[in-house]
Protein backbone atom coordinates (compact mmCIF):
# COMPACT_ATOMS: atom_id res chain seq x y z
CA UNK A 1 0.00 0.00 0.00
CA UNK A 2 1.51 3.79 -1.10
CA UNK A 3 1.52 6.02 1.85
CA UNK A 4 2.50 9.53 2.34
CA UNK A 5 3.75 10.93 5.12
CA UNK A 6 5.72 13.90 6.37
CA UNK A 7 9.07 12.80 8.05
CA UNK A 8 10.35 16.06 10.11
CA UNK A 9 9.01 18.14 7.59
CA UNK A 10 10.20 16.61 4.50
CA UNK A 11 7.43 14.53 2.01
CA UNK A 12 8.05 10.74 2.19
CA UNK A 13 6.28 8.32 0.23
CA UNK A 14 7.11 4.66 1.18
CA UNK A 15 5.10 1.16 -0.21
CA UNK A 16 4.67 -0.79 2.71
CA UNK A 17 2.51 -3.69 3.62
CA UNK A 18 -0.16 -3.15 5.63
CA UNK A 19 1.80 -5.35 8.69
CA UNK A 20 4.38 -2.85 8.55
CA UNK A 21 4.52 -1.06 12.42
CA UNK A 22 5.78 2.09 11.82
CA UNK A 23 9.03 1.98 13.60
CA UNK A 24 10.05 -0.76 11.04
CA UNK A 25 9.03 2.05 8.34
CA UNK A 26 11.24 4.88 10.00
CA UNK A 27 14.39 3.11 10.88
CA UNK A 28 14.21 0.60 7.83
CA UNK A 29 12.72 2.13 5.05
CA UNK A 30 13.80 5.89 6.06
CA UNK A 31 17.13 4.99 7.54
CA UNK A 32 16.39 7.11 10.90
CA UNK A 33 17.71 5.00 13.30
CA UNK A 34 17.18 7.36 15.84
CA UNK A 35 14.40 6.05 16.94
CA UNK A 36 14.73 2.71 18.55
CA UNK A 37 13.35 -0.46 19.80
CA UNK A 38 13.70 -1.66 23.17
CA UNK A 39 11.34 -4.08 24.14
CA UNK A 40 8.85 -4.40 21.02
CA UNK A 41 6.17 -5.02 23.47
CA UNK A 42 4.82 -1.26 24.04
CA UNK A 43 6.19 -1.18 27.36
CA UNK A 44 9.97 1.05 27.43
CA UNK A 45 8.99 4.17 25.18
CA UNK A 46 12.53 3.94 23.06
CA UNK A 47 10.41 4.01 20.06
CA UNK A 48 8.40 6.88 21.32
CA UNK A 49 7.82 9.49 18.36
CA UNK A 50 5.30 12.01 18.18
CA UNK A 51 2.46 12.01 15.16
CA UNK A 52 0.97 15.10 14.31
CA UNK A 53 2.30 16.14 18.01
CA UNK A 54 1.12 13.44 19.74
CA UNK A 55 3.44 10.94 21.56
CA UNK A 56 3.25 7.60 20.56
CA UNK A 57 4.78 4.17 20.62
CA UNK A 58 5.56 3.95 17.31
CA UNK A 59 6.21 -0.15 18.07
CA UNK A 60 2.62 -0.25 18.38
CA UNK A 61 1.29 1.39 15.41
CA UNK A 62 1.14 0.15 11.50
CA UNK A 63 2.74 2.51 9.17
CA UNK A 64 -0.51 2.37 7.07
CA UNK A 65 -2.00 4.04 10.41
CA UNK A 66 -0.30 7.66 9.82
CA UNK A 67 -0.67 8.18 6.26
CA UNK A 68 -1.44 11.57 5.51
CA UNK A 69 0.41 12.59 9.18
CA UNK A 70 3.13 14.34 10.22
CA UNK A 71 5.86 12.37 12.17
CA UNK A 72 8.78 13.99 14.39
CA UNK A 73 11.97 11.60 15.54
CA UNK A 74 14.62 12.73 17.20
CA UNK A 75 16.83 14.09 13.98
CA UNK A 76 14.53 16.63 13.69
CA UNK A 77 15.29 18.12 17.02
CA UNK A 78 18.17 20.13 15.65
CA UNK A 79 17.81 23.19 13.71
CA UNK A 80 19.88 26.00 12.58
CA UNK A 81 19.36 27.80 15.63
CA UNK A 82 21.14 24.41 17.27
CA UNK A 83 20.03 22.19 20.09
CA UNK A 84 16.52 21.89 20.38
CA UNK A 85 15.97 23.27 24.57
CA UNK A 86 15.63 19.60 25.21
CA UNK A 87 19.03 18.47 23.59
CA UNK A 88 20.67 21.15 25.26
CA UNK A 89 18.96 20.31 29.03
CA UNK A 90 19.96 16.40 28.54
CA UNK A 91 23.60 17.63 27.54
CA UNK A 92 24.55 19.84 30.47
CA UNK A 93 22.58 17.68 32.69
CA UNK A 94 24.37 14.42 32.18
CA UNK A 95 20.89 13.11 31.02
CA UNK A 96 22.36 9.72 30.04
CA UNK A 97 24.37 7.16 29.96
CA UNK A 98 24.49 4.43 27.27
CA UNK A 99 22.00 6.78 25.43
CA UNK A 100 19.71 4.07 24.63
CA UNK A 101 16.38 5.17 25.84
CA UNK A 102 17.30 9.30 25.33
CA UNK A 103 15.77 9.64 21.74
CA UNK A 104 12.40 8.35 23.06
CA UNK A 105 12.42 10.59 26.41
CA UNK A 106 13.09 13.71 24.74
CA UNK A 107 9.97 13.03 22.19
CA UNK A 108 8.06 12.24 25.31
CA UNK A 109 9.50 15.43 27.24
CA UNK A 110 9.21 17.64 23.91
CA UNK A 111 5.33 16.68 24.18
CA UNK A 112 4.41 17.12 27.58
CA UNK A 113 6.27 20.61 27.62
CA UNK A 114 4.19 21.59 24.80
CA UNK A 115 1.03 20.61 26.83
CA UNK A 116 2.45 22.47 29.98
CA UNK A 117 5.70 24.66 29.90
CA UNK A 118 5.95 24.70 33.14
CA UNK A 119 5.56 20.65 34.94
CA UNK A 120 6.13 20.04 38.89
CA UNK A 121 8.56 17.29 39.72
CA UNK A 122 5.90 15.27 40.10
CA UNK A 123 4.28 15.93 36.78
CA UNK A 124 7.32 15.45 35.28
CA UNK A 125 7.68 12.09 36.33
CA UNK A 126 4.20 10.62 35.85
CA UNK A 127 5.23 12.21 32.40
CA UNK A 128 7.33 9.79 31.63
CA UNK A 129 6.40 6.96 33.37
CA UNK A 130 5.93 5.20 30.26
CA UNK A 131 9.74 5.54 29.32
CA UNK A 132 12.19 3.20 30.98
CA UNK A 133 15.84 4.31 31.56
CA UNK A 134 18.04 1.46 32.98
CA UNK A 135 21.10 3.77 33.57
CA UNK A 136 20.71 6.75 34.97
CA UNK A 137 18.12 6.38 38.15
CA UNK A 138 16.04 9.15 36.52
CA UNK A 139 17.17 11.91 38.57
CA UNK A 140 19.64 13.89 35.79
CA UNK A 141 16.17 12.97 33.52
CA UNK A 142 13.80 15.40 35.63
CA UNK A 143 16.45 17.91 35.99
CA UNK A 144 16.99 17.85 32.25
CA UNK A 145 13.34 18.71 31.70
CA UNK A 146 13.31 21.21 34.36
CA UNK A 147 16.44 22.96 32.30
CA UNK A 148 14.15 22.66 29.10
CA UNK A 149 11.61 23.76 30.73
CA UNK A 150 13.49 26.85 31.89
CA UNK A 151 14.49 27.79 28.83
CA UNK A 152 11.50 27.65 26.75
CA UNK A 153 10.13 29.93 29.08
CA UNK A 154 12.66 32.43 29.14
CA UNK A 155 13.17 31.62 32.92
CA UNK A 156 16.43 31.31 34.88
CA UNK A 157 18.33 28.17 33.81
CA UNK A 158 18.60 26.23 37.17
CA UNK A 159 22.14 25.21 38.43
CA UNK A 160 23.68 22.20 36.50
CA UNK A 161 25.95 21.31 39.14
CA UNK A 162 26.03 17.88 40.22
CA UNK A 163 23.94 17.13 43.14
CA UNK A 164 24.83 14.58 45.42
CA UNK A 165 21.83 12.70 47.58
CA UNK B 1 7.47 -9.47 16.29
CA UNK B 2 5.39 -8.76 13.23
CA UNK B 3 1.84 -9.42 12.72
CA UNK B 4 1.07 -11.97 10.27
CA UNK B 5 -0.36 -10.31 6.84
CA UNK B 6 -4.18 -8.86 6.90
CA UNK B 7 -5.91 -7.00 4.60
CA UNK B 8 -6.50 -3.08 5.87
CA UNK B 9 -9.35 -0.57 4.74
CA UNK B 10 -10.01 2.33 6.59
CA UNK B 11 -13.21 3.81 5.51
CA UNK B 12 -14.57 7.37 6.36
CA UNK B 13 -17.90 7.05 6.95
CA UNK B 14 -20.08 5.19 9.59
CA UNK B 15 -22.16 3.27 7.16
CA UNK B 16 -19.23 2.31 4.97
CA UNK B 17 -17.94 0.43 7.60
CA UNK B 18 -20.53 -1.80 8.81
CA UNK B 19 -21.28 -2.22 4.91
CA UNK B 20 -17.68 -3.71 4.99
CA UNK B 21 -17.62 -5.18 8.43
CA UNK B 22 -21.04 -7.29 7.43
CA UNK B 23 -19.67 -8.46 3.89
CA UNK B 24 -16.64 -9.27 5.86
CA UNK B 25 -18.24 -11.39 8.89
CA UNK B 26 -15.33 -12.90 10.85
CA UNK B 27 -12.75 -12.48 8.70
CA UNK B 28 -12.61 -8.68 9.71
CA UNK B 29 -11.42 -6.78 13.07
CA UNK B 30 -12.31 -3.59 13.99
CA UNK B 31 -8.99 -1.01 14.95
CA UNK B 32 -9.25 1.55 17.12
CA UNK B 33 -6.56 2.84 19.24
CA UNK B 34 -5.05 -0.34 18.78
CA UNK B 35 -2.94 -0.45 22.03
CA UNK B 36 -4.82 -3.87 22.78
CA UNK B 37 -5.28 -4.87 19.06
CA UNK B 38 -1.86 -4.57 17.80
CA UNK B 39 -0.04 -5.84 20.67
CA UNK B 40 -2.34 -9.39 20.46
CA UNK B 41 -1.62 -9.42 16.56
CA UNK B 42 2.31 -9.34 16.95
CA UNK B 43 1.80 -12.26 19.38
CA UNK B 44 0.52 -13.89 16.84
CA UNK B 45 -2.62 -14.22 19.44
CA UNK B 46 -4.55 -12.65 16.94
CA UNK B 47 -4.45 -13.19 13.46
CA UNK B 48 -7.60 -11.05 11.64
CA UNK B 49 -7.67 -11.83 7.72
CA UNK B 50 -8.91 -8.04 6.95
CA UNK B 51 -8.54 -4.92 9.54
CA UNK B 52 -11.09 -1.92 9.52
CA UNK B 53 -9.42 1.24 10.75
CA UNK B 54 -12.16 3.09 12.35
CA UNK B 55 -10.02 5.89 13.08
CA UNK B 56 -11.01 8.06 9.66
CA UNK B 57 -14.72 7.92 10.58
CA UNK B 58 -15.62 11.67 11.88
CA UNK B 59 -18.01 11.87 14.89
CA UNK B 60 -17.71 9.56 17.14
CA UNK B 61 -15.01 10.95 19.51
CA UNK B 62 -16.46 13.65 22.27
CA UNK B 63 -17.24 14.08 25.70
CA UNK B 64 -20.61 15.87 26.28
CA UNK B 65 -23.81 16.31 28.38
CA UNK B 66 -27.21 15.56 26.91
CA UNK B 67 -30.08 15.41 28.92
CA UNK B 68 -29.97 12.88 31.83
CA UNK B 69 -26.55 11.18 30.22
CA UNK B 70 -23.07 12.27 30.19
CA UNK B 71 -21.85 11.02 26.55
CA UNK B 72 -18.72 9.80 25.75
CA UNK B 73 -17.87 8.49 21.76
CA UNK B 74 -16.27 5.28 21.47
CA UNK B 75 -13.22 7.11 19.51
CA UNK B 76 -12.90 9.32 22.53
CA UNK B 77 -8.89 9.09 23.46
CA UNK B 78 -8.09 8.20 27.79
CA UNK B 79 -6.29 11.49 27.38
CA UNK B 80 -9.28 13.27 26.17
CA UNK B 81 -10.82 12.26 29.35
CA UNK B 82 -8.01 13.31 31.17
CA UNK B 83 -8.24 16.59 30.09
CA UNK B 84 -11.82 17.55 29.58
CA UNK B 85 -13.62 19.85 32.12
CA UNK B 86 -17.02 18.04 32.76
CA UNK B 87 -14.87 14.80 34.04
CA UNK B 88 -13.14 16.66 36.14
CA UNK B 89 -16.22 17.90 37.78
CA UNK B 90 -18.51 15.54 37.87
CA UNK B 91 -16.22 12.57 37.28
CA UNK B 92 -13.51 12.24 39.01
CA UNK B 93 -13.42 8.62 39.01
CA UNK B 94 -12.33 8.48 35.33
CA UNK B 95 -9.73 10.92 35.99
CA UNK B 96 -8.24 8.22 39.02
CA UNK B 97 -8.45 5.33 36.31
CA UNK B 98 -6.15 7.45 34.00
CA UNK B 99 -3.79 7.92 35.92
CA UNK B 100 -3.48 4.15 36.91
CA UNK B 101 -4.24 3.20 32.99
CA UNK B 102 -1.21 2.52 30.97
CA UNK B 103 0.80 5.45 30.60
CA UNK B 104 0.55 8.94 28.72
CA UNK B 105 1.98 7.62 25.19
CA UNK B 106 -0.52 5.18 25.38
CA UNK B 107 -3.47 6.61 26.96
CA UNK B 108 -2.64 9.25 23.44
CA UNK B 109 -4.09 6.50 21.83
CA UNK B 110 -6.14 3.70 23.58
CA UNK B 111 -9.83 4.25 23.20
CA UNK B 112 -12.70 4.35 25.86
CA UNK B 113 -14.25 2.39 23.22
CA UNK B 114 -11.85 -0.32 22.46
CA UNK B 115 -10.79 -0.66 26.67
CA UNK B 116 -14.48 -1.92 26.82
CA UNK B 117 -15.41 -3.55 23.35
CA UNK B 118 -11.75 -5.62 23.72
CA UNK B 119 -13.66 -7.40 26.85
CA UNK B 120 -11.00 -7.86 29.26
CA UNK B 121 -11.32 -8.46 32.78
CA UNK B 122 -7.82 -6.42 33.13
CA UNK B 123 -8.92 -3.43 31.36
CA UNK B 124 -9.82 -0.51 34.18
CA UNK B 125 -13.00 1.13 32.11
CA UNK B 126 -15.19 -1.98 32.66
CA UNK B 127 -15.23 -1.37 36.30
CA UNK B 128 -15.83 2.34 36.25
CA UNK B 129 -18.14 1.71 34.03
CA UNK B 130 -20.12 -0.70 36.41
CA UNK B 131 -20.09 1.78 39.17
CA UNK B 132 -21.40 4.27 36.92
CA UNK B 133 -24.62 2.09 35.70
CA UNK B 134 -23.25 3.21 32.21
CA UNK B 135 -25.22 1.87 28.71
CA UNK B 136 -23.36 0.82 25.46
CA UNK B 137 -24.80 2.04 22.36
CA UNK B 138 -23.74 -0.79 19.56
CA UNK B 139 -24.59 0.27 15.96
CA UNK B 140 -25.29 -2.38 13.21
CA UNK B 141 -26.48 -1.79 9.67
CA UNK B 142 -29.80 -1.39 10.37
CA UNK B 143 -30.43 -0.50 13.56
CA UNK B 144 -28.74 0.94 17.26
CA UNK B 145 -29.30 -0.27 20.74
CA UNK B 146 -28.62 0.62 23.95
CA UNK B 147 -27.30 -2.46 26.45
CA UNK B 148 -26.91 -2.29 29.95
CA UNK B 149 -22.96 -2.72 31.12
CA UNK B 150 -24.50 -5.42 33.29
CA UNK B 151 -25.29 -7.57 30.18
CA UNK B 152 -22.33 -6.43 27.85
CA UNK B 153 -19.67 -8.62 29.05
CA UNK B 154 -20.09 -12.03 28.16
CA UNK B 155 -16.78 -13.74 28.86
CA UNK B 156 -13.18 -14.45 27.96
CA UNK B 157 -13.04 -11.69 25.36
CA UNK B 158 -16.69 -11.31 24.23
CA UNK B 159 -18.87 -8.63 24.35
CA UNK B 160 -22.57 -8.18 23.31
CA UNK B 161 -20.93 -6.28 20.52
CA UNK B 162 -22.33 -8.92 17.64
CA UNK B 163 -20.41 -9.68 14.18
CA UNK B 164 -20.97 -6.44 11.62
CA UNK B 165 -21.49 -3.79 14.60
CA UNK B 166 -19.61 -1.49 16.01
CA UNK B 167 -19.45 -0.30 19.81
CA UNK B 168 -20.47 3.64 18.83
CA UNK B 169 -20.66 5.67 22.15
CA UNK B 170 -21.62 4.95 25.86
CA UNK B 171 -23.67 6.88 28.15
CA UNK B 172 -23.49 7.39 32.00
CA UNK B 173 -26.64 8.98 33.83
CA UNK B 174 -26.17 11.90 35.64
CA UNK B 175 -26.69 11.34 39.82
CA UNK B 176 -29.80 12.91 41.14
CA UNK B 177 -28.37 14.29 45.36
CA UNK B 178 -25.26 13.99 46.44
CA UNK B 179 -22.79 12.03 44.43
CA UNK B 180 -19.20 10.87 44.80
CA UNK B 181 -16.90 8.54 42.88
CA UNK B 182 -13.63 6.84 42.66
CA UNK B 183 -11.34 4.15 41.36
CA UNK B 184 -8.25 2.72 42.94
CA UNK B 185 -6.07 -0.55 41.60
CA UNK B 186 -3.03 -2.25 42.74
CA UNK B 187 -0.40 -2.65 40.68
CA UNK B 188 3.17 -4.11 40.27
CA UNK B 189 4.52 -0.83 38.89
CA UNK B 190 3.32 2.10 36.61
CA UNK B 191 2.09 0.44 33.19
CA UNK B 192 0.90 -2.86 35.04
CA UNK B 193 -2.45 -4.42 34.42
CA UNK B 194 -4.59 -4.52 37.90
CA UNK B 195 -3.68 -7.08 40.73
CA UNK B 196 -7.51 -6.23 41.78
CA UNK B 197 -9.11 -2.82 40.95
CA UNK B 198 -12.32 -1.18 42.46
CA UNK B 199 -14.92 1.05 41.54
CA UNK B 200 -16.84 3.13 43.78
CA UNK B 201 -20.10 5.32 42.56
CA UNK B 202 -22.61 6.57 45.37
CA UNK B 203 -25.38 9.15 45.71
CA UNK B 204 -26.73 10.34 49.02
CA UNK B 205 -29.65 12.18 50.07
CA UNK B 206 -29.42 15.59 51.81
CA UNK B 207 -29.64 13.36 55.18
CA UNK B 208 -26.82 11.71 54.36
CA UNK B 209 -28.80 8.26 53.60
CA UNK B 210 -27.21 6.40 50.58
CA UNK B 211 -29.80 6.50 48.08
CA UNK B 212 -27.93 3.99 45.06
CA UNK B 213 -24.67 2.95 44.77
CA UNK B 214 -22.09 1.15 42.09
CA UNK B 215 -19.25 -0.84 42.74
CA UNK B 216 -17.48 -3.05 40.22
CA UNK B 217 -14.04 -5.13 40.50
CA UNK B 218 -11.51 -5.39 38.08
CA UNK B 219 -9.57 -8.47 37.37
CA UNK B 220 -10.67 -10.44 40.48
CA UNK B 221 -13.26 -12.95 38.21
CA UNK B 222 -13.81 -14.20 34.85
CA UNK B 223 -15.53 -10.66 33.80
CA UNK B 224 -15.74 -7.55 35.00
CA UNK B 225 -17.92 -8.23 38.50
CA UNK B 226 -20.76 -6.23 39.81
CA UNK B 227 -20.88 -6.04 43.46
CA UNK B 228 -24.23 -6.73 44.01
CA UNK B 229 -24.56 -7.84 47.88
CA UNK B 230 -22.21 -5.44 48.57
CA UNK B 231 -23.76 -2.43 47.04
CA UNK B 232 -27.26 -3.86 48.80
CA UNK B 233 -25.53 -4.04 52.35
CA UNK B 234 -24.81 -0.11 51.91
CA UNK B 235 -28.43 1.27 50.01
CA UNK B 236 -30.30 2.91 53.18
CA UNK B 237 -27.59 3.11 55.76
CA UNK B 238 -25.71 6.34 56.29
CA UNK B 239 -22.80 4.93 55.48
CA UNK B 240 -21.59 3.87 59.03
CA UNK B 241 -18.68 1.34 59.39
CA UNK B 242 -20.71 -1.49 60.17
CA UNK B 243 -22.24 -1.12 56.49
CA UNK B 244 -18.93 -0.14 55.02
CA UNK B 245 -17.22 -3.27 56.40
CA UNK B 246 -20.06 -5.30 55.37
CA UNK B 247 -19.84 -4.15 51.97
CA UNK B 248 -15.60 -4.73 51.71
CA UNK B 249 -16.03 -8.09 53.10
CA UNK B 250 -18.76 -9.20 50.53
CA UNK B 251 -16.93 -7.71 47.42
CA UNK B 252 -13.97 -10.04 48.76
CA UNK B 253 -16.24 -13.11 49.12
CA UNK B 254 -18.55 -12.79 45.93
CA UNK B 255 -15.31 -12.64 43.27
CA UNK B 256 -13.16 -15.20 42.08
CA UNK B 257 -9.76 -14.04 41.34
CA UNK B 258 -7.19 -16.45 40.00
CA UNK B 259 -3.50 -17.77 41.32
CA UNK B 260 -1.37 -15.62 38.80
CA UNK B 261 1.71 -13.84 39.02
CA UNK B 262 -0.03 -10.92 39.98
CA UNK B 263 -0.72 -12.82 43.47
CA UNK B 264 -2.59 -15.60 45.74
CA UNK B 265 -6.11 -15.61 45.08
CA UNK B 266 -6.03 -15.12 49.00
CA UNK B 267 -3.82 -11.89 48.49
CA UNK B 268 -6.34 -10.63 45.82
CA UNK B 269 -9.50 -10.61 48.39
CA UNK B 270 -7.76 -8.85 50.58
CA UNK B 271 -6.67 -6.22 48.57
CA UNK B 272 -10.54 -6.39 47.16
CA UNK B 273 -11.75 -5.90 50.96
CA UNK B 274 -9.31 -3.07 51.64
CA UNK B 275 -9.92 -1.36 48.25
CA UNK B 276 -13.52 -1.52 48.58
CA UNK B 277 -13.28 -0.15 52.49
CA UNK B 278 -11.25 3.00 51.01
CA UNK B 279 -12.93 3.89 47.77
CA UNK B 280 -16.32 3.52 49.27
CA UNK B 281 -14.89 6.13 51.96
CA UNK B 282 -13.30 8.45 49.01
CA UNK B 283 -16.39 8.66 47.53
CA UNK B 284 -18.38 9.75 50.66
CA UNK B 285 -16.05 12.06 51.28
CA UNK B 286 -16.34 13.60 47.26
CA UNK B 287 -19.81 13.30 47.81
CA UNK B 288 -19.99 15.78 50.55
C1 LIG C 1 1.75 -1.15 27.70
C2 LIG C 1 0.25 -1.15 27.83
C3 LIG C 1 -0.31 -1.07 29.09
C4 LIG C 1 -1.70 -1.05 29.24
N1 LIG C 1 -2.22 -0.93 30.49
C5 LIG C 1 -3.56 -0.85 30.65
C6 LIG C 1 -4.14 -0.67 31.93
O1 LIG C 1 -3.44 -0.57 32.94
N2 LIG C 1 -5.48 -0.60 32.02
C7 LIG C 1 -6.29 -0.66 30.92
O2 LIG C 1 -7.51 -0.57 31.08
N3 LIG C 1 -5.78 -0.85 29.70
C8 LIG C 1 -4.44 -0.94 29.54
N4 LIG C 1 -3.92 -1.11 28.27
C9 LIG C 1 -4.83 -1.30 27.15
C10 LIG C 1 -5.17 0.00 26.47
O3 LIG C 1 -5.93 0.80 27.36
C11 LIG C 1 -5.95 -0.24 25.17
O4 LIG C 1 -5.85 0.93 24.45
C12 LIG C 1 -7.41 -0.61 25.30
O5 LIG C 1 -7.58 -1.79 26.05
C13 LIG C 1 -8.03 -0.92 23.95
O6 LIG C 1 -8.42 0.22 23.31
P1 LIG C 1 -7.96 0.50 21.82
O7 LIG C 1 -8.70 1.70 21.38
O8 LIG C 1 -6.51 0.56 21.76
O9 LIG C 1 -8.57 -0.77 21.08
P2 LIG C 1 -7.99 -1.75 19.97
O10 LIG C 1 -6.73 -2.37 20.41
O11 LIG C 1 -7.99 -1.07 18.66
O12 LIG C 1 -9.15 -2.84 19.97
C14 LIG C 1 -9.33 -3.77 21.02
C15 LIG C 1 -10.45 -4.74 20.65
O13 LIG C 1 -11.71 -4.10 20.66
C16 LIG C 1 -12.32 -4.09 19.37
N5 LIG C 1 -12.88 -2.74 19.19
C17 LIG C 1 -12.22 -1.56 19.39
N6 LIG C 1 -13.05 -0.52 19.23
C18 LIG C 1 -14.26 -1.05 18.91
C19 LIG C 1 -15.53 -0.46 18.65
N7 LIG C 1 -15.71 0.88 18.68
N8 LIG C 1 -16.57 -1.29 18.36
C20 LIG C 1 -16.40 -2.63 18.37
N9 LIG C 1 -15.22 -3.24 18.61
C21 LIG C 1 -14.16 -2.45 18.88
C22 LIG C 1 -11.21 -4.43 18.40
O14 LIG C 1 -11.70 -5.09 17.27
C23 LIG C 1 -10.32 -5.32 19.24
O15 LIG C 1 -10.80 -6.62 19.26
C24 LIG C 1 -2.54 -1.13 28.09
C25 LIG C 1 -1.97 -1.22 26.82
C26 LIG C 1 -0.59 -1.22 26.67
C27 LIG C 1 -0.02 -1.32 25.30
S1 LIG D 1 10.08 -0.63 21.71
FE1 LIG D 1 8.18 0.38 21.66
S2 LIG D 1 7.73 0.62 23.74
FE2 LIG D 1 9.57 -0.55 23.81
S1 LIG E 1 20.75 6.14 29.43
FE1 LIG E 1 20.91 4.00 29.25
S2 LIG E 1 18.82 3.40 29.26
FE2 LIG E 1 18.69 5.48 29.73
Amino acid sequence: MEIKIKLNGTEMTADVEPRTLLVHLIREKFSSTGTHIGCDTSSCGACTILIDGKSAKSCTILAVQVNGKEISTVEGLLTAEGLHPIQEGFKENHALHCGFCTPGMMMRAVELLEKNPNPSEDEIRWGISGNLCRCTGYNNIVSAIKYASAKIRGAELPSTEPKFV
Amino acid sequence: MIPSSFEYSAPSTLDEALKMLNELGDEAKILAGGHSLIPMMKLRFAEPEHLVDINNIPGLSYVKEEGEYLIIGAMTREVELEESDIVAAKFPIFLDAAKLIADPQVRNWGTIGGNLAHGDVANDHPAVMIALDAEVEITGQNESRWVSINEFFMGFYTTAVQEGEILTAIRIPNASGKNGNSYHKNERKVGDYATAGVAVNITLDDSGTCTAVGIGLTNVNPTPLKAERSEQALIGTKLDDAAIANAAQYASEDCKPSDDLRGSVDYKRRIVKTLTKRMIIKAMERAN
